[in-house]
């Protein structure tokens, strides 16, 4: 399979297929709805900040919360923006590169993974099957645009 | 008729609030299973300015220990940085060292 996010002479090209764009384009509304709510599977996108002491981290979520979720809803504006855009800006990539890992964190909290899932094989008999195809497909896209933002000049 | 002012409630920094000496706060970043080790050293990179070199030395401590000390200071900057790895999706706390 042909790299969907590269940086080539300096630009930031995206060349991904129509379904692949189509399967982006509802992960925004998606999270967007799971944002709204206090869904166990959100845990890794507001973790605790003060370990055990609960006083602290209720005063520290008071304090940040409202900022977290709105940065989340700016970077998957970007993204809906952009999903079918053939080139990205560092900024632009830097809210995919957002997206797709909370997503993944959502999903992946959701499927309980472990280090080890990336070794293995997914069964078509598994019932996770779907999504755990659906972590593996933005686990792979992720990593291209990490390394397109890595790229980057300095 | 008289009309009784309800005292205004006001949060007052509580003795808990003020660090107790002068030790400093540090910043730690945990283990998981999901984020990246590329996207890790990444962030490292961004937020704290770290070059390659010392983002993925901490990136492997965290992989290989589970956890690593990556940045400190006033309780205030510690838990600044630890709103901005949370931004990130990275599990990070804070503590007085």
């Amino acid at each position: 399979m042909h790299r969907r996010i590269e940086r080539r002479r300096g630009e930031i090209r995206l060349r991904l297929p129509a379904e692949e764009r189509e399967l982006l384009r509802s992960l925004p509304g998606q999270l967007r709805a799971l944002l709204a709510t206090n869904d166990p599977s959100l845990v890794r996108l507001f973790p605790k900040a003060y370990g055990d002491d609960a006083e602290a981290n209720a005063a520290y979520e008071e304090l940040v919360r409202d900022e977290l979720v709105q940065g989340r809803l700016e970077a998957l504006r970007v993204l809906e923006e952009t999903a079918d855009a053939e080139r990205l800006d560092d900024e632009q990539l830097a809210a995919w590169i957002g997206v797709l890992n909370d997503f993944r964190l959502v999903l992946g909290t959701r499927l309980d993974v472990t280090e080890e899932l990336y070794a293995s094989e997914i069964s078509p008999r598994d019932p996770r099957a779907p999504e755990l195809a659906l972590y593996g497909y933005l686990t792979w896209l992720q990593e291209q645009a990490v390394q397109a933002a890595d790229a980057a000049p300095q | 008729m008289t009309t009784t002012l309800a005292p205004v409630e006001t949060r007052r920094p509580s003795q808990e609030d003020v660090p107790r000496n002068e030790r400093p706060w540090i910043v730690i970043v945990w283990n998981d299973p999901i984020n990246l080790m590329s996207y890790v050293t990444l962030v490292f990179q961004k937020l704290f300015g770290y070059s390659r070199e010392k983002a993925t030395h901490l990136m492997l401590q965290v992989h290989n220990e589970g956890k690593a000390v990556v940045s400190g200071g006033t309780r205030e900057k510690a838990e600044l940085d630890v709103a901005r790895l949370h931004a990130h999706g990275l599990w990070a706390t804070l503590r007085q060292d």
